[in-house]
């Protein structure tokens, strides 16, 4: 029965919801023209790389650490120097983004709405493999703003109740979704990341061995990429990062970052001389 | 030409009423009372799945009395409502007033143009942070809508349990397992039989707790409240 003067809908995804009553609300689907778009490394056919970013997840003994840092660019300028990548989504996930900043912080937010709609309406949350594929289905939807050069790429990472460990999902542009077993990095200084964790990664690392990698990860990452944005000791910014396990999400403070790269770069240094 | 049955409009509004009050008052009740932390809703409800007490926001309690599929449905509009307004705003703009009047406008309008009525009677309550105080509105079947103060029941025999706490209710505003007792009190008088832990729907929107208010209290819980206490 249609109910006069409230919202009236089949299904219980807000996401759905949105995009069938409030499209200018949703992920925008449709908008200016192809090949019209402003991004020049699209138009040179380098499309579906998201720049400017690092953003990493690892997994450990309690759950999986997600962290990434902190600039955002326009071309050859620095826009933010304090963005935030890294979003808890529930109690349990957290996502962090690379691309486009503005269509990613939409998503999360629209992600996170998705979630508790979902668990309200339903009366239990959904299964961590139900969020991850959710949010492939919403990367999908987005797939025409990736012909505008407008990308986004999410790195999801969940605790799953029912196995008792974390996990990880990677996605490409398509929607597709990937579980990674041990560590996973993306955006522009994502490789570097990766190469890093391969050479350190072991299974079941401590709380602060996992940290110490994550932060040195995403050290050797802004080192070798202009786009990532390393630890700025001048006005105290440093990467975010977050610990997801089954007793939910905590923040990493800045003092445990800061007190993280003190050692590191007093080791490096003691190199040089 | 046949001419059609010619109805008073007044008759058609009272035979409306009495059908939608019969199939409220053959349920069980529920009540919504302040306490010292926030509101604690307690339902007389035997499912341990089928919720009449429900969250809709960070501060926003529903509850139903009635029809199940009915109030069911009202339920999930206006977590569509609530979700709506807080994506599009913010989470601090989603208020009880304006979910209120949306179920009332709704209500009116069913009650007043369809054939069948809507047989439900809810509650939407909303705790208050900051100082401010606790609201809850009663909404009936026909859209009228009540601004109650300290304590509301709904569904079943609502009235003989409002007399009931309108006697016992203590002038400062009651701990937790005060209120429990007295709300599990109230129910079994009117009820007149006694009712189990398991028989009980118990949630609370507690204003201490950060972010979502709303929890359902455990069976453990509730049967720690109900227990007699040693020593006291």
């Amino acid at each position: 029965m249609k109910l006069p003067f409230l919202p009236n809908h089949d299904e219980s995804s807000f996401f759905h919801f949105i995009s069938t009553h409030h499209p200018d609300l949703g992920l925008q689907t449709q908008g200016v023209s192809p090949g019209s778009s402003g991004d020049p490394s699209f138009r040179s056919g380098q499309l579906s790389v998201p720049h400017a970013t690092t953003v990493l997840a690892i997994k450990y003994q309690a759950g999986v650490i997600i962290a990434g840092d902190r600039r955002a660019t326009e071309g050859f300028q620095i826009a933010d120097r304090r963005i935030e990548k890294v979003f808890k989504i529930d109690d349990l996930s957290a996502m962090a983004i690379a691309g486009a900043a503005g269509p990613c912080i939409e998503m999360a937010k629209l992600f996170q709405t998705e979630l508790e709609h979902y668990e309200k309406l339903e009366g239990m949350p959904l299964s961590c493999e139900g969020k991850a594929n959710k949010l492939g289905q919403m990367v999908k939807a987005n797939l025409p703003m990736v012909f505008q050069g407008l990308v986004v790429m999410p790195l999801y990472v969940g605790y799953d109740v029912k196995r008792a460990e974390g996990r990880i999902f990677k996605y490409d542009i398509t929607g597709g979704r990937y579980e990674e077993s041990d560590y996973h990095a993306i955006g522009s200084g994502g490789k570097d990341a990766r190469n890093t964790m391969r050479e350190h990664f072991k299974k079941n690392l401590s709380e602060p061995e996992a940290l110490n990698l994550a932060m040195i990860a995403l050290y050797n990452a802004a080192d070798d990429d202009v786009g990532t944005g390393g630890p700025d000791l001048i006005r105290g910014i440093y990467p975010t990062a977050k610990f997801v396990t089954g007793e939910g999400i905590t923040d990493v403070t800045d003092e445990q970052i800061r007190a993280v790269y003190d050692r590191m770069i007093a080791a490096r240094r003691s190199k040089e001389t | 030409m046949a001419m059609p049955y010619y109805v008073s409009p007044e008759q058609v509004m009272q035979d409306k009423a009495e059908y939608a009050r019969k199939g409220i008052a053959k349920g069980r009740s529920i009540i919504a009372m302040d306490y010292i932390d926030g509101v604690l809703l307690t339902a007389d409800n035997p499912s341990a799945s089928l919720h009449k007490v429900s969250e809709i926001y960070d501060c926003i309690a529903f509850a139903g009395a009635g029809k199940y599929s009915e109030f069911e449905n009202l339920r999930k509009a206006g977590i569509r409502h609530a979700d709506l307004k807080g994506f599009m705003y913010s989470r601090e703009d989603v208020t009880g007033r304006s979910l209120a009047n949306g179920y009332s406008q709704s209500l009116g309008t069913i009650f007043s143009q369809e054939l069948k009525p809507l047989e439900v009677e809810i509650l939407v309550v909303q705790v208050g942070i900051n100082g401010q105080p606790n609201e809850m509105y009663r909404i009936s079947f026909d859209g009228s809508i009540i601004d109650e103060k300290h304590y509301a029941v709904i569904g079943g025999r609502s009235e003989a349990v409002q007399a009931v706490l309108k006697e016992k209710i203590p002038s400062q505003v009651p701990s937790l397992q005060t209120a429990v007792g007295l709300c599990v009190s109230a129910l079994e008088q009117t009820a007149s039989q006694k009712l189990s832990p398991e028989g009980l729907e118990v949630a609370v929107l507690d204003r201490n707790r950060s972010g979502r208010k709303f929890r359902r209290l455990a069976l453990t819980e509730i049967r720690q409240f109900l227990s007699p206490q040693p020593g006291a």
